[in-house]
């Protein structure tokens, strides 16, 4: 039997000290944007959490690959893992970047960000995969079609953001970019460090409930072993691929 | 490809004989240039206004032909009938595809002259046949992804939702695309040609969608 | 009616092997170690209660569902991984008669013949064979339950399988139309049969071979005159 939720404190401890030091980093260390002020700032939680979404999301499309090549329910319930992660960070991450949206240009939204507008697209499709995923009954086709979804998805996002991005006409000054390429010093400095620190918080929380995920599978597998098929209440809604 | 001949002329035959898409998806699109008349309150409309209407008119009335496409296979046995014979799965994808696509089809040769009759200003004679070239590029797209959501959408209990639910978001990229084809196509100083950076861009959604359901859609019918 | 059977395995192998089949749902396990060895010719009679898992091991032998653990043998062929050269060769009657109600029967038969690339002229002849040619240009949905059972009898014997997985055949059947479809699912069809039925008596009467199911679990394999009626009562207790 595996023990599930190795490294775990050691990686809660790592994403705990990262992101205190890119927090502080962020408050005073990296200096206050020219034109928008403080409220900036919002800058390095927002794309750090858009960024780890997208790439969460399609993590989750590799990991359904595994199932649909393997079979194995595993791979669908850390697929599944992944996706419910990576919308959580994507809410956050939209809600910010309304925020930032409504700070530098009085909008809470802008339809002439295209990131913003093929995130919220994105985040639309994604939304679908849990009410998918729970209206059908046999497990197995659940984690295929959930798997299958997934994949669909995932190659969704980056004909998504080529279709939107051509769709804007006149190509709206961009503040920065997100690959933090042209930002000076310190800024691209705080903002690599948020990132890791996002991404790490991600990957702890991922791993976080795959842990209770499968000490809740074991628990049921020894309860029927034990105690017979009976004994052991059919998986609610709660309890996704288990 | 002969299989999927076979698959596609029983379910052609199927919808001659029972009516159930093709007049209702074309009935809905009518309707919906009705409620557009009085929710714009406007007599005409043309450019881009005009094919933001049309094209999402379509969808609408495309994603009814997507809910019922494979409704009889699931609930009359279709399925289990064509997982017993010795062919090629692939054929049901082609041969959905291809029944979804002559139902598209059909809904816009009645729905695009009603549209034009009721809500659109400049005259649709000159921009005619680009505007065919963009609306079976776009039809090909929804035939394809409308094929997958069915096939995925079939086995859930509340299939009338997620086949929506599913559908919009991903045909987003291929409205978009559409509708931004055929604006310039309705405005009133038309041009004849649609904008190539569209034409493109539908194109390569059709292309990359096609490949991904041939790959993925043995998945939808395993059990 | 004279037949050629099609495809017939070789005679010392059997038709339907299982070893140690085991299918999930879930976490539900539907069959349990079902170890079994039809030869070819030969009929197996499945018994059990509803939700004995008759229909999940018919279906599996159909190759409609994949088996998750033990060996499973059809024709000669392992499933899954032969699933294709099995598909064509095994017809299958469940309760479903997979009939499109809209279309006529001799339209879905058709239809049928199509995917298993077999003439027209064996829709013909088994329609005539059970006394549907009259009514064979109806729409499905417009005949009785047993003229439609009829169809789907024609429908499984189509493509002249060598194997036939029959699931309460005689459901809808007067003793009339059950006597019209015997030649072709009954033993006079000398093809290998496994067979279910809500009648464990009518069913013992046709096996060569009896399987009694119970919530998934084998409690019975050997020939029908070993079934002790103690046995057969537990099956359906």
């Amino acid at each position: 039997m595996t023990i599930y939720g190795k490294g775990l404190r050691g990686l809660s401890l790592a994403t705990i000290a990262t992101l205190s030091v890119a927090f502080s980093l962020v408050f005073f260390y990296a200096p206050l944007d020219a034109d928008q002020g403080f409220v900036q700032k919002i800058f390095y939680l927002h794309v750090p959490l858009a960024i780890v979404s997208l790439c969460g999301f399609v993590f989750g499309a590799a990991l359904a690959v595994g199932y649909l090549r393997t079979g194995d329910r595993r791979w669908d319930m850390r697929s599944y893992v992944a996706i419910h992660m990576a919308l959580i960070f994507g809410i956050g991450g939209l809600i910010t970047g309304s925020i930032w949206a409504k700070a530098s240009w009085g909008h809470w939204w802008v339809w002439s960000e295209p990131t913003l507008v093929s995130f919220l697209i994105v985040l639309l499709l994604f939304a679908t995969y849990q009410p998918l995923r729970f209206s059908i009954e046999d497990p197995e086709r659940q984690a295929r079609y959930a798997s299958v979804f997934s994949v669909i998805a995932g190659a969704f996002v980056p004909l998504n953001f080529l279709a939107v991005r051509l769709a804007q006409e006149y190509v709206h000054p961009r503040v920065l970019t997100l690959g933090g390429g042209n930002l000076p010093g310190p800024m691209r400095l705080t903002f690599l460090i948020s990132l890791a620190g996002i991404g790490l918080l991600y990957v702890t929380m991922w791993k976080y409930e795959m842990t209770a995920k499968n000490a809740r599978m074991q628990l049921r597998a020894l309860r029927r072993a034990l105690l017979g098929d009976d004994a052991v209440r059919p998986a609610g809604r709660s309890a996704a691929p288990s | 490809m002969r299989t999927a001949l076979t698959v596609l002329r029983k379910d052609l035959r199927l919808e001659l004989r029972t009516l159930e898409t093709v007049p209702a998806m074309a009935l809905f699109a009518v309707s919906t240039f009705v409620v557009f008349h009085f929710g714009l309150g406007r007599v005409t409309i043309d450019g881009q206004l005009a094919a933001g209407v049309l094209t999402a008119t379509l969808l609408f009335a495309a994603m009814l032909g997507i809910n019922r496409l494979f409704v009889a296979e699931r609930e009359q046995g279709g399925f289990d009938a064509f997982l017993l014979a010795p062919v090629d799965r692939t054929a049901l994808l082609i041969a959905k595809a291809a029944a979804l696509f002559v139902f598209l089809t059909l809904l816009e040769v009645v729905a695009v002259p009603a549209f034009a009759l009721l809500l659109l200003g400049p005259s649709l004679g000159p921009p005619l046949p680009g505007l065919i070239a963009v609306l079976a590029l776009a039809d090909l797209g929804i035939a394809v992804i409308g094929t997958l959501v069915s096939a995925i959408a079939v086995h859930t209990r509340a299939r009338d939702l997620i086949g929506p639910l599913l559908g919009l978001p991903l045909l987003i990229p291929a409205l978009l695309a559409t509708a931004r084809a055929a604006g310039p196509l309705l405005a009133s100083h038309a041009t004849t040609s649609p904008p190539g950076k569209w034409i493109a861009i539908l194109a390569l959604y059709d292309v990359v969608f096609a490949l991904l359901a041939y790959a993925v859609f043995d998945f939808l019918l395993e059990d | 009616m004279a037949r050629t059977p099609g495809t017939r395995p070789v005679a010392d192998t059997p038709a339907v092997e299982l070893r140690g089949l085991t299918r999930h749902f879930g976490e539900r396990t539907a069959l349990r170690e079902v170890s079994v060895r039809v030869p070819a010719g030969a009929t197996l009679a499945v018994l059990g209660r509803n939700g004995a898992g008759k229909s999940t091991l018919l279906r599996i032998l159909a190759t409609l569902l994949r088996p998750h653990g033990g060996e499973v043998s059809v024709l000669g062929d392992p499933l899954p991984r032969r699933a294709f050269a099995v598909r064509g060769k095994v017809g299958l009657l469940a309760h479903e008669p997979l009939l499109y109600r809209d279309l006529s029967g001799r339209e879905n038969l058709l239809y049928h013949a199509r995917l298993h690339a077999v003439g027209r002229e064996r829709v013909d002849s088994l329609l005539s064979a059970v006394g549907m040619e009259r009514r064979a240009q109806e729409p499905v949905r417009s005949l009785s339950q047993g003229m439609v059972q009829r169809l789907a009898v024609c429908r499984a014997v189509l493509h002249e399988p060598a194997l036939l997985l029959l699931d309460e055949p005689r459901a809808n059947l007067d003793p009339g139309a059950s006597e019209l479809v015997e030649p072709l699912i009954g033993r006079a069809s000398r093809c290998t049969r496994v067979l279910t039925s809500h009648d464990p008596q009518s069913a013992l009467a046709e096996a060569d071979l009896v399987l009694g199911l119970r919530d998934g679990r084998p409690q019975f394999v050997g020939a029908p005159g070993e079934l002790a009626g103690a046995t057969l009562k537990e099956l359906y207790a």
